[in-house]
């Protein structure tokens, strides 16, 4: 079961109490009404879709219900750090995203049990 | 023309389940209201109400018959063990602080089951994700989680005892699940 950490909860909780809630930081333009067409879309309907290191929104839905970001690997599933809502984008010195995909139980979970 | 008498009848009426290892019961009506309060007016809140609303995850306290649940950094559970005449002291309470609050009467929207002895903690383990060893899930600990398709919350009452809070039309299905987890945890 993958583990993920909860900057409220303060602590690692099982992936089931979780939700994904797309990509992170993306502002809402303040002239919404005054952007054009393709600004607009390019806001609400384009993301990014990242191989390998993404920020994401993710949510403790069956937890403290809160919302928070979290820095992760797409291609090995890895969480690599997560932080609350409100917080910049968290610069990752060493990312450790890979380009490889793994397959394997291990590979994948990590330390987690 | 006879008097007409409404009864109310509760959720796990006549539910039943345990095992050697696990005793499965429905707890008594009480009094709940899911409370909203931001950082400053938690102190506000915390004297009419008799207990002081935890600030620190996954705790709890205990007053008088009432208990505060951290569910998150600005939203608590309290429960008022009253027997069987619910009131609303709870939201007289909230409403006496005088503080800015949310607090919303879902005394009926709950309903709870009892769970204790040695299989307690492995009986809901068999559908809840939580670490509930005794280190990472002590006495008074409790959180909103998972238990298998349905959402809770979990208190830890002693060491071998646990309150599981449920919205009353899953009652049914997490009971079960418990009754399910008790029998395997017998084994
Ligand atoms: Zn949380």
């Amino acid at each position: 079961m993958l583990l993920i950490h909860c900057p409220y909860c303060e602590e690692d909780r099982s992936e089931l109490e979780f939700r994904w809630a797309g990509e992170a930081h993306i502002a809402r333009p303040e002239n919404i009404a005054a952007i054009s067409d393709e600004e607009f879309a390019e806001y609400f309907f384009l993301r990014n879709n990242e191989k390998g290191l993404t920020y994401e929104r993710w949510r403790h839905i069956h937890g403290c219900g809160r919302f928070f970001n979290a820095a992760r690997d797409t291609v090995s599933d890895r969480f690599l750090t997560t932080y609350k809502a409100g917080l910049p984008k968290q610069v990752l010195p060493e990312t450790g995203a890979s380009e490889k995909t793994v397959e394997t139980y291990e590979a994948t979970e990590g330390d987690a049990r | 023309m006879a008097d007409h008498i409404a009864v109310r009848t509760l959720p796990l009426t006549g539910f039943h389940g345990g095992s050697s290892a696990v005793r499965l019961e429905a707890a008594a009506p009480a009094e709940r209201i899911s409370l909203r309060v931001r950082a400053e007016d938690v102190a506000a809140l915390s004297g009419p109400l008799g207990i002081d609303l935890p600030v620190k995850p996954k705790t709890s306290s205990s007053d008088n018959g009432r208990t505060a649940l951290w569910l998150g950094p600005d939203e608590w559970l309290v429960i008022a063990e009253g027997g069987s005449d619910v009131g609303n002291s709870l939201m007289q309470a909230a409403k006496n602080s005088g503080a800015l609050h949310s607090a919303a009467d879902v005394s009926h929207r709950n309903t709870a089951i009892l769970v204790s002895g040695q299989g307690a903690a492995a009986a809901i383990n068999a559908g809840c994700p939580q670490d509930l060893s005794l280190k990472a899930f002590p006495v008074g600990a409790c959180s909103r989680t998972v238990l298998g398709k349905v959402e809770i919350v979990l208190l830890r009452t002693a060491e071998e005892a646990f309150r599981v809070e449920v919205w009353r039309s899953f009652s049914d299905y997490a009971f079960g699940l418990l009754a399910e987890g008790a029998q395997d945890a017998a084994v």
